[in-house]
């Protein structure tokens, strides 16, 4: 399609806009890492000098370190566990004829729906008597249950694009269900495995408000509830510079994750399987 | 290699419906048997029940004289080519056809021997190492035939493996699946809704409509002597022109004209409907120009004016209307079910009828011109307008 000069222009200018509305504050907490103590309230946009104290800072506390290993762990596991679950559930969706199958969904999109506000003062309460509190099962356990709806919803869509011919043709090559899940199914459906994948991930890196409820200590504490109790290097320095950093380097994995991801996240992958 | 028997199948939906009423159909070993009907006949749910990807209501279901109804599809030892083809679209066509044999867990250096052998027969050979996405839909077709054949299966089962083909393609590739069950001598069962493919594949042609099997027989039986007015209105190409008659003394009362039956014509009815509406069915290549034809011949001639005049290079169609009274043939399923296949709706009106003649290329007819047209006594069909089954003897 050819576009006029007025269009191109417009086009800039929109795209413009909306790039400096979401990476200036990206910018602006990368130049408050890089920024010396005594100058973070220099009002400067960019820093005057570069220097890495704040990240030295950061890493030299326990209480990072540990918190970032809890998030790593923590989130990974959350994921992992999540995508296989939500996987099976959606093909047995897609493919199979039973009855609950509407209740089901309602009942995932229910969970979804749901304010994690409001079970929170309820699970603290159970967790400690359970003697979850406090540990990386009581993190994950949440996480997976507010990210499996949506893990479930995108799979599903995925599953139902396969054509069911795939499956029949498995089954009379005489795969098992479980291989044929395994090797037809699922490969096919790794766009959308990615793309679930991703984004439960990303909920359980992001949450603040069950890491901050339902942990005490270094041991299960996630980083964006760690960040709550930054101080900077003694306990009079302003923790500013520090959070800052400690925000930067939260935002590198998912960055990394969706640079990675995005490449897999390619549409056309099924293309020839029937005639098109 | 094995036969199948079916024992008076049924498949019955929750809903009731039934797909496939008690079907009885014997395929040999290493025979071409082809289910054909229309949409909704019900074949390719009988095929579905041979691969297991149906279950079976009621009935048995053999092959190789072993009773499969409760066998999953991987138990059953059958291939099976679809429509789609279902070629896997993340495998190369050399991993797509080994695929069975992987599963199988068949030793590395015996599936590539295999794979190569097959893809040999089907000309893939410089394709191996393609994703599906980057072959045409003929080599894709053969890549489902490969999957299909490196596994040496007790039976093939193909549905509909041509119709996604344009009709050149289809026709070679039609010439390519009968050389191949004639090289692998492997019982196949094929399902297609083309008459075309039927009559010119099977060594036998099941007929099915509304889930019952209407005839089984090799393909020239069918043509020529079809057991009720569906099988002669589906087989053949244009179709059987049916029309209203009556016979009495020996001469039969047809809209353009009487014709005397000839003796032999006359001792194959089964019982002599005296003086009784009758359908009655004449083939296109029973029609000939008058001036073609000999005089000597049983028949008889009549005058017409031709509306539609079609060269085809070796002959002509002809196409005219005849007047008459026809209301058991409105009423008459089986030929409102023809017609609604054929995408003509309901019969045009109860009493005028479109014929079509096949006429020989040295024809002089013309169109909108009157033409003398013979018929061929000897070849004429007759039916009962209520059970639409043939009144011939065999």
């Amino acid at each position: 399609m050819q576009r006029t000069g007025k269009e191109v222009a417009l086009w800039s200018i929109g795209i413009t806009v909306v790039l400096l509305y979401a990476l200036i504050p990206v910018v602006w907490i990368i130049s408050l890492s890089l920024k010396k103590p005594a100058d973070i309230g220099d009002g400067r946009f960019l820093p005057k000098s570069v220097s890495f104290d704040n990240y030295d800072n950061v890493f030299s506390t326990d209480t990072f370190n540990s918190a970032l290993r809890n998030s790593i762990g923590i989130a990974l596991i959350a994921t992992v566990i999540s995508i296989a679950l939500a996987a099976l559930a959606a093909y047995a969706i897609t493919r199979l004829e039973f009855t609950g199958k509407a209740l089901i969904l309602t009942g995932a999109l229910a969970i979804a729906m749901f304010p994690p506000i409001s079970i929170v003062g309820s699970l603290f309460d159970l967790w400690r008597r359970i003697g979850l509190f406090d540990t990386w099962i009581g993190l994950i356990i949440p996480y997976m249950t507010f990210s499996l709806p949506l893990a479930i919803y995108t799979l599903s869509a995925f599953f139902r694009e396969i054509p069911w011919d795939l499956d029949k043709a498995a089954q009379v090559d005489r795969a098992t269900p479980w291989q044929a899940f395994t090797k037809v199914m699922v490969p096919l459906a790794a766009p959308g495995v990615f793309t679930a994948a991703i984004l439960v991930f990303i909920f359980a890196w992001n949450d603040f408000l069950f890491a901050t409820v339902l942990t005490s200590t270094d041991a299960s504490r996630t980083v964006p509830a760690a960040l709550a109790f930054f101080t900077g290097a003694s306990q009079f320095t302003d923790p500013t510079g520090a959070i800052a950093a400690a925000a930067v380097v939260v935002t590198i994995p998912i960055i990394i994750m969706v640079l990675i991801f995005q490449r897999r996240i390619v549409a056309g992958l099924t293309a020839g399987a029937v005639k098109g | 290699m094995a036969e199948i028997v079916f024992q008076d199948v049924t498949k019955r939906y929750p809903d009731g419906y039934e797909a496939v009423k008690s079907m009885d159909l014997e395929i040999a070993d290493g025979e071409f048997m082809i289910l054909v009907g229309p949409s909704g006949c019900g074949k390719s749910t009988a095929l579905n029940m041979i691969a297991g990807l149906e279950d079976i209501s009621d009935g048995e279901l053999r092959i190789g004289g072993e009773v499969v109804n409760q066998k999953a599809p991987r138990d059953r030892d059958i291939a099976m080519v679809f429509q789609s083809y279902a070629l896997y679209p993340h495998m190369s066509v050399r991993e797509n056809m080994a695929f069975p044999l992987t599963i199988m867990k068949t030793p590395k250096d015996e599936a590539n021997r295999r794979v190569e052998e097959a893809a040999e027969i089907l000309d893939l050979k410089q394709h191996l190492d393609r994703k599906p996405s980057q072959l045409s839909g003929g080599q894709r077709q053969r890549v489902a035939m490969g999957r299909a054949i490196v596994r040496d299966p007790k039976a093939f089962l193909m549905d509909e493996p041509l119709s996604n083909l344009d009709a050149k393609l289809r026709v070679q590739m039609r010439a390519e699946v009968a050389r191949l069950q004639d090289q692998l001598k492997t019982t196949m069962v094929y399902v297609t809704h083309d008459q075309t493919e039927a009559m010119t594949l099977g060594d036998r042609v099941a007929i099915m409509r509304a889930g019952m099997l209407q005839q089984v027989d090799s393909p020239m039986q069918l043509y020529n002597h079809p057991k009720n007015l569906f099988v002669a209105g589906f087989i053949g190409s244009p179709s059987m022109n049916f029309l209203p008659g009556r016979i009495s003394d020996g001469v039969l009362k047809l809209p353009m004209g009487d014709i005397r039956l000839p003796e032999s014509k006359r001792g194959e009815l089964r019982t002599a409907p005296a003086d009784k509406p009758l359908i009655v069915g004449i083939r296109p290549e029973d029609f000939e120009d008058a001036a073609v034809v000999g005089g000597d011949t049983e028949g008889a001639t009549f005058k017409t004016t031709i509306d539609v005049l079609e060269a085809m290079g070796s002959e002509y169609y002809a196409h005219f209307t005849v007047k008459g009274e026809g209301q058991d043939m409105q009423d008459n399923v089986e030929l409102r079910e023809l017609q609604e296949d054929a995408g003509g709706g309901a019969l045009a009106s109860p009493d005028s009828f479109d014929v079509v003649a096949r006429l020989d290329q040295t024809s002089g007819v013309r169109i909108h011109d009157p033409a003398d047209i013979w018929i061929n006594a000897a070849k004429i069909h007759f039916f009962d307008p209520e059970s639409g089954q043939s009144l011939a003897n065999r």
